[in-house]
């Protein structure tokens, strides 16, 4: 996939032969780098990713079967961050919570992203009425409020992570077609794609082989902020009590499971973590989504 | 102009179009149909069947479509037998109250976000301006009804500042009747709605402290307060109002859940319990309601934008 990004955009940027040939990639990410706060981002979604894959191997916790002796436990040595009311160990909870919330939203966000970009990037290319048709489908979707759709879709189709994965998607990728498709307005007008059409390349070719690839910068950008949305919407449909439904679990549905004891005491430990968790994965996506806007952006400068 | 009014009029008739069948499509994803929904899983087929030809779902989804269109022109949003209500009169009662909520955490998150993201725009890499980024970032990287439990938390339970619950009441007077109540609610449905425009403001600000007509102002002699005041927060204005008439969707969200957080009255609390109860009527009407508001309000925002900047021309 990189190779080939590479190699397309190479030639299309029409580098110049004697320079020694980088591609975007590449250069994006010099760019990248050279935001602090990006590589800590970065190092946190990498560490939060390992926390809640591999911390379960290291830190072994049932979270199967509920033990009442550990009713609502405050953090101690053998239970670090005390237990819920089912007697699920905290931390090992906060871990398999992780990993749904995560795999939902990584999910979500390539599902809406792979198919917003080829939506839009068709529609802007062919143009004329299928563009305008396609664009005003796009338009009334974008015209319900999302969380009314995606609540109304949760309560058709009983939640599992998988179905999470559609909900979610099922509204996220207008926003992403309708940008794609302004791009490929700009890039279908250039002369290496017309030169497609010339030799007599079929028009799917020339959004496959050099619409999409010019928009990656969009594309990758729009996908980190996907994550962290749809993150975002999967606790709020968690907290509502309409998303994942126990045994399994994702942060927002345990910061939900956990309010219920908010007045009853100080029961900081249900409530803090998951919460700090959903905060911090969501700000460090969106920090790394800003540093590659401006990666991409200052590609273009620099043209 | 009024070439681009037929012609933006026309798409925003065609996307209602859209939007009509998609929402009454819904209605029938429901597993089992609207009726199974309605009566439960221990309803019979015949009792299936007679309501199914009372409500006319056994009727061809055109025939469906048009009746429904209809009722809607008339001001028919549906009937829920779950309230025994119609959800005309659901809306009459819950939307003044949600209109309430959305206006205060407007003039709050306005009042902050407009002269916050010009401070930044003006001192862009100050101290100052990545504070205020920090504190935008977060209100875009925290969920809405979380703002609001830690609020409740700290201001109701472990202080007891501020009560924990929306005021409750059946009139809009009864909820401005408590202003302490509605101090919590406000501030977060804020926070959230402060990151939008204080980032907005910030970008749009820096666009236009470039343009010529920035120049012409200081070679004018005009000093900086001025040109950043009068000439350059005219400009963003205009685009900070076409975002207020786009972000409906966003408003809307919000504040469905403030609402379930503080067990706020409104529209949010009632398309909630309606979720809960499986009741479609009420899901439905206020969805269609939620959205044509959305169309329109695009539909005006772009209208607005083309007649405040005379720049714009279609």
């Amino acid at each position: 996939m990189a190779d080939t990004v590479t190699a397309s955009s190479a030639s299309d940027l029409g580098v110049e032969p004697n320079e020694k040939p980088r591609g975007l990639l590449r250069r994006a990410w010099e760019v990248f780098a050279e935001n602090k706060l990006a590589l800590v981002s970065l190092g946190f979604i990498i560490f939060i990713i390992l926390f809640c894959f591999i911390g379960p191997l290291i830190y072994k916790t049932n979270q199967i079967n509920t033990d009442l002796s550990t009713y609502l436990c405050k953090p101690s040595g053998a239970h670090l961050l005390g237990c819920d009311d089912l007697g699920y160990d905290e931390l090992g909870r906060l871990m398999a919570g992780g990993q749904t919330s995560i795999e939902v939203g990584l999910a979500a966000a390539i599902v809406s992203v792979l198919f917003g970009t080829l939506y839009g990037a068709i529609s802007g290319f062919v143009g004329g009425w299928v563009d305008s048709l396609m664009m005003r489908i796009v338009d009334a979707g974008l015209s319900i409020p999302y969380i009314m759709l995606v609540i109304i879709l949760s309560v058709i189709f009983h939640p599992s992570p998988a179905i999470m994965i559609f909900v979610i998607a099922a509204f996220y990728w207008l926003g992403v077609a309708r940008l794609i498709r302004g791009e490929t307005l700009t890039l279908r007008t250039r002369e290496y794609v017309q030169a497609v059409k010339v030799i007599g390349g079929v028009p799917m070719r020339s959004v496959i082989r050099h619409v999409i690839p010019n928009a990656i910068g969009t594309i990758i950008v729009q996908g980190t902020f996907a994550v962290a949305d749809s993150i975002l919407i999967l606790s709020g449909l968690g907290f509502l009590g309409l998303g994942i439904q126990a045994p399994s679990t994702d942060w927002g549905s345990m910061l939900s499971n956990g309010l219920q004891y908010i007045q009853g005491g100080n029961y900081w430990w249900l409530i803090y973590p998951p919460g700090i968790a959903i905060i911090l994965t969501c700000i460090a996506f969106n920090f790394i989504g800003d540093a590659l806007r401006d990666a991409f952006e200052s590609r273009l400068q620099k043209r | 102009m009024v070439g681009f009014l037929i012609r933006r009029i026309g798409q925003s008739i065609i996307v209602l179009f859209f939007v009509t069948v998609f929402t009454l499509f819904l209605v029938h994803l429901f597993p089992g149909g609207p009726i199974r929904a309605l009566l439960g899983p221990k309803a019979t087929p015949q009792q299936i069947a007679y309501y199914n030809n009372l409500y006319g779902f056994n009727q061809p989804f055109y025939v469906q479509y048009l009746k429904w269109v209809g009722q809607l022109f008339q001001g028919n949003f549906g009937y829920s037998p779950k309230l025994n209500l119609t959800v005309a009169s659901e809306i009459g009662q819950y939307l003044p109250k949600t209109i309430v909520l959305v206006a205060l955490g407007l003039i709050v998150s306005l009042l902050f976000g407009i002269p916050l993201g010009i401070y930044q725009a003006v001192r862009r890499n100050s101290f100052g301006d990545y504070l205020l980024t920090g504190i935008s970032f977060l209100g875009y990287s925290t969920p809405t009804f979380f703002v609001g439990l830690i609020l409740v938390d700290w201001f109701a339970i472990d202080t007891h500042v501020f009560p924990a619950f929306a005021p409750q009441g059946t009139s809009v007077g009864s909820i401005l009747a408590d202003p302490r109540a509605l101090v919590l609610p406000v501030i977060s449905y804020a926070f959230v709605l402060y990151a939008l425009w204080s980032r907005y403001m910030r970008s749009s600000t820096m666009d236009n402290m470039v343009q010529d007509f920035v120049r012409t102002a200081r070679a004018k002699g005009a000093s900086e307060r001025r040109v950043v005041w009068v000439h350059v927060f005219r400009n963003s204005l205009i685009s900070i109002v076409t975002l207020l008439g786009l972000s409906l969707p966003t408003l809307v969200a919000g504040a469905i859940f403030i609402e379930v957080v503080f067990n706020y009255p409104g529209m949010g609390l009632a398309f909630y319990t309606a979720a809960l109860n499986v009741d479609y009527e009420t899901l439905l009407g206020f969805t269609v309601l939620a959205t044509v508001a959305t169309i329109l309000g695009n539909l005006v925002a772009d209208v607005g934008y083309a007649m405040l900047d005379p720049r714009v021309r279609y």
